[in-house]
């Protein structure tokens, strides 16, 4: 609780001068995108149902990826020291490793891609700044996902 | 309201030890665009039974140290929902609030409920609030003629949505709700609570509709289960059960 405390009349103002008075009324502070008679109905579309219910799946899915792969990555025979050229080499060999890893790239991508989508609907106020800041986000997962996949599928083992 | 006024101005002399009064401090969120743009704190302090309500506090204050101070109420006692508002950081009734209850030793905080327009003091425009309630058709919906006598429901099947009848409409569990602060096209908890009522007996027919309705973006999908509802609800609701109740019809209906 930052604001001053007071113990005479607070709301009177100091100077005895006030721009606002009862027929100036100062402006009241709306909140943001308030509801009307005149908000438009929703779409009919089962997507946000799907997207909610994507966050779940993807997320058990996720605790067993991300977990043996932080293991693997961080834990287990010798930790970080051991990773290199050689060590994901190896492991990129194996097709089980290989779909481990891809599933871990797209769940993971479009699982966090959905939730800094609910975060803009959240916090962007103005129907341009979602809209751009979704465009932002949607382009980025793409080439996060095809890059990424595209790695994982043409990996050379023998490029040096 | 009963309890005589022993003192005018909060000193409780020591030595009388046997009288049930002790002086609080009600830090109060002021706001009144008649005279500045700016809300602020104002401490006042009364001599009061700690086994008063928070209402009883704002209804001394208001009637014998600054009549200016505004807040809606009527019933006083729980039933009307007008005096929802935001006491030391949670949403309470302040009619059935205790003042022992929230530790007056420290000052109180009392501001009004959040996400809502301040018209004045702790006066909100709750036009918003009951307009995401009127858009989930909170009434009896039937197909067909109507019957020559009431409508006839078992005990378990009335026993389905008990707990949502409760609802008086206080707007404490919307106004606590951070979705709701960010963006108030979200229905809330209050509206969704007020379609489960409906969805759920077995008389009305509207279901259907409501779960089409709350299936929006703006729908059930944008709770997050916070709780910060069901710990606001003066009437006991568990809110969000009730909200996770319509997401699984919504899944349920379509799997
Ligand atoms: C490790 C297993 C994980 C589980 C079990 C999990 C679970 C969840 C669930 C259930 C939600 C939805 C919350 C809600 O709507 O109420 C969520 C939201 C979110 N997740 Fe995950 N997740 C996991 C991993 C990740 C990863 C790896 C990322 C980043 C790539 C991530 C990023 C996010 C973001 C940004 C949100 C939105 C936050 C919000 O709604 O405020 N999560 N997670
Ligand atoms: S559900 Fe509870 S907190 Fe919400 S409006 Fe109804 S009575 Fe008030
Ligand atoms: S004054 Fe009616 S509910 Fe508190």
């Amino acid at each position: 609780m930052s604001a001053e405390t007071s113990s005479s009349s607070a709301i009177s103002d100091v100077e005895g001068v006030s721009l606002y008075d009862v027929d100036h009324p100062a402006p009241v502070i709306e909140p943001p995108r308030k509801r009307t008679g005149k908000t438009p109905k929703g779409s009919r579309t089962n997507f946000e149902m799907y997207a909610w219910l994507f966050m779940r799946l993807s997320g058990i899915v996720l605790v067993v990826l991300v977990i043996g792969h932080l293991l693997i990555q961080l834990v287990l025979d010798g930790g970080v020291s051991k990773i290199g050229f050689a060590f994901v080499a190896g492991r990129w060999a194996s097709p089980f490793w290989q779909v481990w890893d891809l599933a871990m790239l797209w769940l993971a991508m479009l699982h966090g891609a959905n939730g800094l989508r609910t975060v803009i609907n959240d916090y962007a106020e103005r129907d341009n700044t979602r809209f751009w800041l979704k465009m932002l986000l949607y382009t980025a997962t793409v080439f996060t996902v095809l890059l990424g996949t595209l790695v994982i599928f043409t990996f050379d083992p023998n490029i040096r | 309201m009963a309890t005589p006024t022993l003192e005018k101005n909060g000193t409780a002399e020591a030595g009388f030890a046997d009288t049930p009064y002790i002086t609080a401090t009600f830090r109060i969120r002021r706001f009144n665009p008649e005279v500045s743009d700016e809300a602020q704190w104002q401490d006042f302090q009364i001599s009061i039974d700690p086994k008063e309500r928070v209402l009883d506090a704002l209804h001394k204050i208001k009637w014998e140290l600054d009549g200016t101070l505004t807040f809606r109420r009527s019933c006083a006692h729980g039933i009307c929902g007008s005096d929802a508002m935001r006491i030391n950081g949670k949403n309470r009734l302040a009619c059935k609030t205790l003042i022992k209850d929230i530790n007056p030793e420290k000052p109180i905080l009392i501001e009004a409920i959040k996400g809502l327009t301040v018209l004045k003091d702790l006066v909100v425009d709750m036009d918003p609030f009951f307009q995401a309630y009127r858009d989930v058709m909170p009434f009896l919906i039937t197909k067909g003629n109507e019957p020559t006598r009431e409508r006839l429901q078992s005990p378990e099947d009335r026993e389905r949505f008990d707990d949502t009848t409760k609802c008086i409409l206080c707007a404490a569990c919307t106004s606590s709700c951070p979705v709701f602060w960010n963006d108030g096209q979200y229905f809330g908890p209050a509206a969704i609570v007020n379609a489960h009522r409906f969805i759920f007996d077995s008389r009305d027919e509207g279901g259907e509709q409501r779960l089409e309705i709350l299936n929006d973006r703006d729908g059930v999908w944008r709770c997050r289960t916070t709780f910060n509802c069901t710990d606001a609800c003066p009437r006991g609701i568990e809110v969000t059960k009730a909200i996770q109740e319509v997401k699984r019809a919504l899944i349920t209906r379509r799997f």
